[in-house]
């Protein structure tokens, strides 16, 4: 990965960092959190199933493990903030490598696979919801008391800014995949497992880094959830909801690419935030949205967004040399 | 730590509720027989299902039981039509897209029915609901009762329909080899639609056996869809047979685990032995096919 | 350089693969023949460790690889092609090639270069940037010996490389073979067209329905009665004799 690598996803990066300090609402700040949340779950996931090829229908496990090991760190034990972060990711990706190696090894995948991955995340569900150290069905309260150390922060532009700094990450590392050997092995082991290790490609090894990897992501998405609403419980945490949101953008914004999963996030939530505008705040109104979106997208837009955009800049690339000759006959 | 007859009545009670539950795994292993695909809207298919039974009841006055004449037919057009316009036309037969499509009608189907009906729950009343019959000293539910015969007689509907008709035999044909199918001049996706038709009235029918003495809100797909899975692989992906099985021994494990480990962590046990199935025998355990 | 010692394998009931065994020497170019069924690619497939053998050993410079998985062979540097071509369907030619070329170069500057090269001597630089998917049979063919290559192997093990070509593609290829062997690499090829084996390689294998029946020079082997027989059918042989028949499978 050389530095000219770097210059579009730090410019991305740059213009969501701009907005935060443009005078917008309290309300607009609050949805660029919550999306930029979703987005890093988002980019978690498309290193396993956009990069790798493997659908996963449950990071809400890594998600909630992330969410829950942070929130009871801080609650029960007193741990800074940080610490708390720190042990959340490496919950999630213990997690992730766990799930990884039992199914990896069974040589589950496609649909077995979504379906094990979602049946464990709600064995995490249930259990959160009934054991004593996580608040069981009550959920457990963070303490509002904003500070750096605390990792709450009055002004919302600052969270801001460390979500995107996280996202930022998350567009580095989604990068480096597209540059690096990693990331070229993991592709490869999506396109033909067999071929790939004919050339010397660990399969086990190179699912189980990207399970990892796509873990920490979605497991660092957890634990800023928890330190932003302060309030979790088995259902936010290890709910449905956010397997089907870490799913719904890389799919929509483009599966596999560096930018989909963002792209898909903001497309997908401002859609989302339209839809109520006109429709009224109705109960699933947005997610009703949502899968007409990806039916739509899987019918008409594979590759999603970004697919679609690299097509389109394709053609007009062809329009551009094709024009020339035609003028000079 | 339980008398015996307590224990007896769990399994029992557990048998008859699996009757239910192998009638919703029923519609998925037909489906995923036939078209080779796992349709997560089975789910919200279901709830969709039981909310038809619950208007019929409350808007019309129509006995949960009776609703079926009415909800059977309904069914059978909303996933004759899903297929044939939505997931055959939308997925063109690549397995990730089909998931991802049937999940996308999952997501559809629930939140329309959450924008619709709000987040209630909500009952049918029958004076019939609560009736029991006791065997020796043994109590059972009349309803789970009648929702067991009703599931046997069920099973062997299907099973007729698949080997004695025409629509049977060419599901099966279709089943076995679809270019073959296709070439002797059978219609496959009007036989992928009638399956998927079928799979939904089998949905309808569990509906309304559930409706008496269960309750519906647009989430409740959710509770019964691992549940489904569960059996389906459990019973062996495409097997009837199997699903009938699996349902009876799943309704039993439900029943018993959450007599020790109370309810909330009865799911457990469901989704453990999902799990343990998955990683070591996903053919499942009874084999055979349709 | 490598060895393989009554190697054996069965499906179910049939045998495959039946107590063979055979030696391809380093830096030679060694050929696998034939007919369709008789269990080459089998072996092949226990060679690079795709198939676990029911009965034998693999042995590498006296190494006991038999239970070594694919990606460790492939890293002592035994490359294998595909038979039914296995490409990265989404990525690019370039892109497949430095899949194999990573296993010797972690940076992607140095891999794509490597890919490069190794694609120009294939004669595939005219379409590295199309998707796999667009390529040709004979475009697919090169691509497999291409990634192999790019894994800098010891020993290449080919399986039908030359196999859907035209007789003109099939001119091209076979000095790139013959180079790829200058060069030091070993090559043990399973083939169907007898020119282009009677042109390459040194020493042949037969095997028909999973034995071993016989082995020598392509000259010594093809005058044999029984793999004349075993090869082209029973008659053959005589019809050889009489002259004028060129054996071409
Ligand atoms: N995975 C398998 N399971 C069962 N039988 C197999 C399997 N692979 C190969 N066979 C059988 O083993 C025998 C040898 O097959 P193999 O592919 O090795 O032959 P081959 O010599 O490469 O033939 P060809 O010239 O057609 O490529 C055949 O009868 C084949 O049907
Ligand atoms: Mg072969």
């Amino acid at each position: 990965m050389t530095a000219t690598d770097l210059l579009r996803p730090l410019l991305v990066v740059a213009v969501f960092a701009v907005v935060p300090w443009l005078g917008v609402s309290n309300a607009t700040l609050n949805f660029l959190v919550y999306m930029l949340i979703v987005a890093l779950a988002a980019q978690g996931w498309n290193i396993l199933g956009g990069f790798g090829g493997q659908y996963s229908f449950g990071h809400a496990a890594f998600f909630g493990t992330g969410a829950y090991a942070t929130a009871i760190l801080q609650v029960q034990l007193g741990v800074n903030a940080w610490v708390g972060l720190v042990c959340g990711v490496a919950a999630g990706v213990a997690v992730g490598l766990f799930v990884g190696f039992l199914s990896f090894r069974s040589g589950l995948r496609g649909s077995y696979f979504a379906l094990v991955t979602l049946a464990f995340a709600e064995v995490f569900r249930v259990v959160a919801n009934a054991a004593g150290f996580t608040g069981g069905a009550a959920g457990l309260l963070i303490r509002l008391e904003p500070g750096v150390a605390t990792l709450q922060f009055a002004d919302r532009r600052i969270t801001c800014m460390l979500v995107l700094g996280f996202v930022g990450l998350g567009l580095v590392i989604s990068t480096w995949l597209t540059r690096s050997r990693f990331g070229a092995h993991l592709i490869a082991v999506r396109e033909n497992e067999q071929a790939a290790e004919a050339l010397g490609v660990d399969p086990m090894r190179v699912k189980l880094g990207a399970i990892a990897l796509s873990a920490a992501l979605t497991a660092l998405a957890g634990c800023l959830y928890a330190q932003y609403f302060l309030f979790i419980d088995a259902t936010i945490a290890y709910g449905p909801w956010i397997s089907v949101e870490a799913l719904l953008a890389p799919l929509v914004g483009g599966a596999g690419t560096v930018f989909g999963p963002l792209i898909g996030a903001l497309a997908l939530h401002g859609l989302g935030e339209a839809t109520k505008g006109i429709a009224g705040s109705v109960p699933g109104i947005d997610l009703v949205v949502f899968g007409v979106v990806l039916i739509l997208v899987i019918a008409f837009l594979p590759g999603g967004l970004m697919g679609g955009l690299a097509r389109l800049a394709g053609r007009l690339r062809t329009i551009a040399r094709g024009r020339r000759p035609a003028v000079e006959a | 730590m339980y008398s015996t007859e307590i224990v007896l009545e769990a399994v029992l009670n557990g048998l008859l509720t699996g009757g239910v539950y192998a009638l919703v795994a029923l519609g998925l292993t037909l489906v995923y027989g036939v078209l080779h695909i796992i349709n997560f809207a089975h789910g919200a298919l279901l709830t969709c299902a039981m909310f038809m039974v619950w208007a019929a009841w409350a808007w019309l006055g129509i006995d949960p039981y009776a609703a079926v004449l009415v909800v059977g037919p309904l069914m059978f057009g909303l996933g004759y039509g899903m297929q044939r316009l939505v997931i055959g036309p939308a997925s063109r037969h690549d397995d990730g897209n089909i998931l991802l499509v049937t999940l996308g009608l999952a997501i559809v189907l629930e939140n329309a029915l959450l924008a619709g009906f709000k987040s209630d729950t909500r009952t049918v009343a029958t004076d019939y609901a609560l009736e029991v019959v006791s065997i020796g000293p043994l109590l059972l539910s009349q309803p789970r009762l009648v929702g067991f015969a009703v599931t046997i007689v069920m099973t062997a509907l299907l099973w007729l329909v698949l080997n004695r008709t025409d629509i049977g035999k060419a599901i099966r044909a279709v089943a076995r080899e679809k270019t073959g199918a296709r070439l002797v001049g059978i219609d496959v996706d009007h036989v992928y639609a009638v399956t998927f038709g079928i799979g939904c009235v089998c949905l309808a029918v569990a509906a309304s056996l559930l409706m008496p003495t269960f309750y519906v809100n647009p989430r409740i797909g959710g509770a019964f869809v691992l549940v489904a899975f569960t059996i389906v692989v459990l019973g062996g992906m495409g097997s009837v047979v199997g699903a009938l099985l699996g349902g009876l021994l799943i309704g039993a494990v439900e029943s018993l685990s959450s007599l020790y480990l109370g309810d909330s962590l009865g799911q457990l046990g469901i989704f453990l032995i999902f799990i343990v199935v998955l990683l070591v025998r996903p053919t499942g355990l009874f084999g055979a096919r349709v | 350089m490598l060895v393989a010692e009554g190697l054996t394998k069965k499906f179910s009931g049939l045998v495959a693969v039946d107590e063979v065994s055979l030696a391809v020497a380093e830096g030679s170019l060694t050929g696998l023949i034939g007919p369709n069924g008789a269990g080459k690619t089998t072996v092949f497939a226990m060679l690079a460790g795709f198939l676990h053998p029911t009965g034998g050993r693999v042995l590498l410079d006296g190494a006991d690889l038999t239970d070594e998985p694919p990606y460790r062979r492939a890293r002592r540097g035994i490359a294998r092609t595909f038979q039914i071509t296995q490409p990265f369907a989404g990525l690019s030619v370039h892109e497949n090639i430095a899949v194999g070329a990573y296993l010797r170069h972690a940076r992607r500057a140095d891999a794509m270069d490597r890919a490069a090269a190794v694609a120009e001597r294939v004669g595939l630089s005219h379409e590295l940037d199309k998707p796999a998917a667009a390529l040709t049979v004979a475009g697919r063919k090169r691509l497999e010996v291409a990634r192999a290559l790019a894994t800098e192997p010891r020993l290449l093990l080919l399986d039908e490389v030359l196999a859907g070509l035209n007789p003109s593609e099939v001119r091209d290829m076979i000095p790139v073979l013959r180079a790829i062997r200058d060069d030091g690499v070993t090559i043990f090829m399973i083939e169907h067209i007898m020119q282009a084996v009677m042109n390459l390689c040194e020493t042949v294998y037969v095997i028909a329905q999973g034995r071993l029946v016989a082995a020598g020079t392509p000259q010594h082997v093809c005058a044999e009665p029984q793999v004349i027989e075993a090869y082209l059918g029973h008659g053959a042989a005589a019809r050889i004799a009489a002259g004028g028949v060129h054996a071409r499978g």
